[in-house]
């Protein structure tokens, strides 16, 4: 009776894990088989979200500065400003901002989609027609975002950084290579074994 | 004449609403059968069914002479692409145009055409319902009786060998709801398809079904061709002939 119940609940374990395979399968697939759907998506993604990661990793960026300018100053520290706004925007910040606005904006926006797809019977319509709607539907989307997130990210750090040099500016003058050249000498360091794990995070 | 759709003893219920009812018929190749019945009586899903978007309780469904309920997924795709569906709403994509509405259909079913000859295909379907201006409109410019012709071209294009329509002519005018008819007769007879025709639109159905069937409550209440039923004095059914 138990050992049944076991076998049953493992049944399920592995057709679970089964049913991932496939599907993680059918996106692969997908990704040659409908290349412009995955571009269109990507386009449409990519738009609706730039504005939001660019003000916010601006706001972000600047806030960081002004925020953490005056406690360096007290310290005498004020020199390496620059370099902690970057290696706290670019290895922490940026990516977990970009991702929570692309998870918040973007899947909302799917799952509007969908239902609106669901409900005039589209999706039932593609699948009369032999085409499964969850590779070509959601598939798509999914490595449509997959690709996005890391490119946003980027352009989040790019942004948030030029947001921390106008807010230094704001104080005193400083030229925006010796900025950049600050801000990237901290990034050069190696990192330590510890934060490559919190990044994984 | 071979049946191309076998229905058995077909039940379906949500929850406790047992829609349909011990269901059977046969849908001979190159017949046009009409299946008349209220609104909300379970015809929307009869056809679904038969397509395998619902599953039945119970009962049997050969299509083309395979057991719907028995084949896995590739081998239903392979009888779905044998299969048009013109669903009630038109349910076309609207992320796309009418041209490439029409395309998916075509490069999802037969992928090796060439560039050309699918958007000469695509116009053919497009010039058939008298909507080549359209060719690139997106679905929400389209008016609901237009939608409801694109949505017969895309089903057209891959010339199925069964034709499933929800309600082909509901909110056209007359004129186009003649010319709808018109194009199911034209392709039935150019392609000797075999269409199921759900319509409450009793002038489509006088021109293109050639056998009838009313549902009430689950199950036909009656069958026969126009003229037989035309006669018939049964409140049930005089209300659809007059
Ligand atoms: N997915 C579903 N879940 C629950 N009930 C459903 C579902 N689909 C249909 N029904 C019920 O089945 C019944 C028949 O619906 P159906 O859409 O087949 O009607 P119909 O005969 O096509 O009507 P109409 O002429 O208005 O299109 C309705 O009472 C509806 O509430
Ligand atoms: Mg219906």
């Amino acid at each position: 009776m138990d050992n049944q119940k076991t076998n049953e609940s493992l049944n399920n374990f592995f057709s679970e894990i089964g049913n991932l395979v496939l599907f993680t399968r059918n996106m692969g697939q997908q990704f040659f088989s409908a290349p412009r759907e995955l571009v269109k998506q990507g386009y449409f993604i990519g738009v609706k979200t730039l504005p939001l990661v660019v003000i916010t990793a601006f706001i972000m960026g600047m806030v960081l500065t002004l925020q953490s300018r005056p406690v360096l100053m007290d310290f005498g520290a004020g020199a390496l400003l620059p370099g902690m706004v970057s290696v706290s925007f670019i290895r922490e910040i940026g990516p977990v901002i970009t991702a929570l606005l692309c998870a918040g904006k973007i899947s909302s926006g799917i799952g509007a989609e969908l239902g609106a797809m669901k409900v005039t019977e589209q999706l039932d319509a593609m699948e009369v027609s032999g085409t499964k709607p969850l590779n070509f539907v959601v598939a798509t989307r999914v490595i449509a975002t997959t690709f996005l997130v890391p490119i946003l990210a980027f352009i989040a750090d790019a942004i948030g950084l030029l947001g921390s040099y106008l807010s230094i500016n704001m104080y005193e003058p400083m030229s925006f290579v010796l900025f950049i050249s600050q801000a990237f000498d901290s990034l050069r360091q190696p990192l330590k074994p510890s934060f490559s794990a919190s990044s994984l995070v | 004449m071979e049946p191309v759709i076998e229905v058995r003893h077909l039940v379906k219920a949500f929850h406790t609403n047992r829609v349909l009812n011990d269901i059977s018929f046969n849908l001979d190749r190159g017949m046009n059968m009409a299946i008349l019945g209220k609104s909300g009586v379970g015809k929307s899903v009869l056809a679904k069914c038969i397509v395998r978007l619902i599953d039945p309780d119970e009962g049997e469904i050969r299509v083309l002479g395979k057991d719907m309920l028995a084949l896995d997924a590739i081998q239903l795709d392979e009888v779905r692409k044998r299969i048009g569906y013109i669903f009630q709403g038109g349910a076309l994509y609207d992320s796309m145009t009418v041209q490439e509405n029409l395309e998916f259909q075509v490069r999802r079913t037969r992928e090796e055409m060439n560039k050309a000859d699918l958007q000469d295909l695509v116009e053919e379907a497009l010039a058939n319902v008298g909507l080549l201006q359209a060719i690139h409109k997106m679905p929400a410019e389209l008016s609901g009786g237009m939608k409801k012709r694109v949505a017969v071209a895309r089903t057209l294009i891959f010339k199925p060998e069964i034709i499933v329509y929800d309600e082909p002519t509901t909110g056209l005018d007359p004129v186009t709801a003649g010319e709808i008819s018109e194009l199911i007769l034209d392709v039935q007879k150019k392609y000797n398809t075999s269409s199921l025709i759900i319509s409450h639109d009793m002038k489509c159905v006088k021109m293109t079904a050639n056998h009838l069937k009313i549902i009430t409550n689950g199950s036909f209440y009656t069958a026969g061709t126009w003229a037989d039923l035309c006669e018939s004095q049964d409140p049930e059914i005089w209300g659809y002939f007059h």
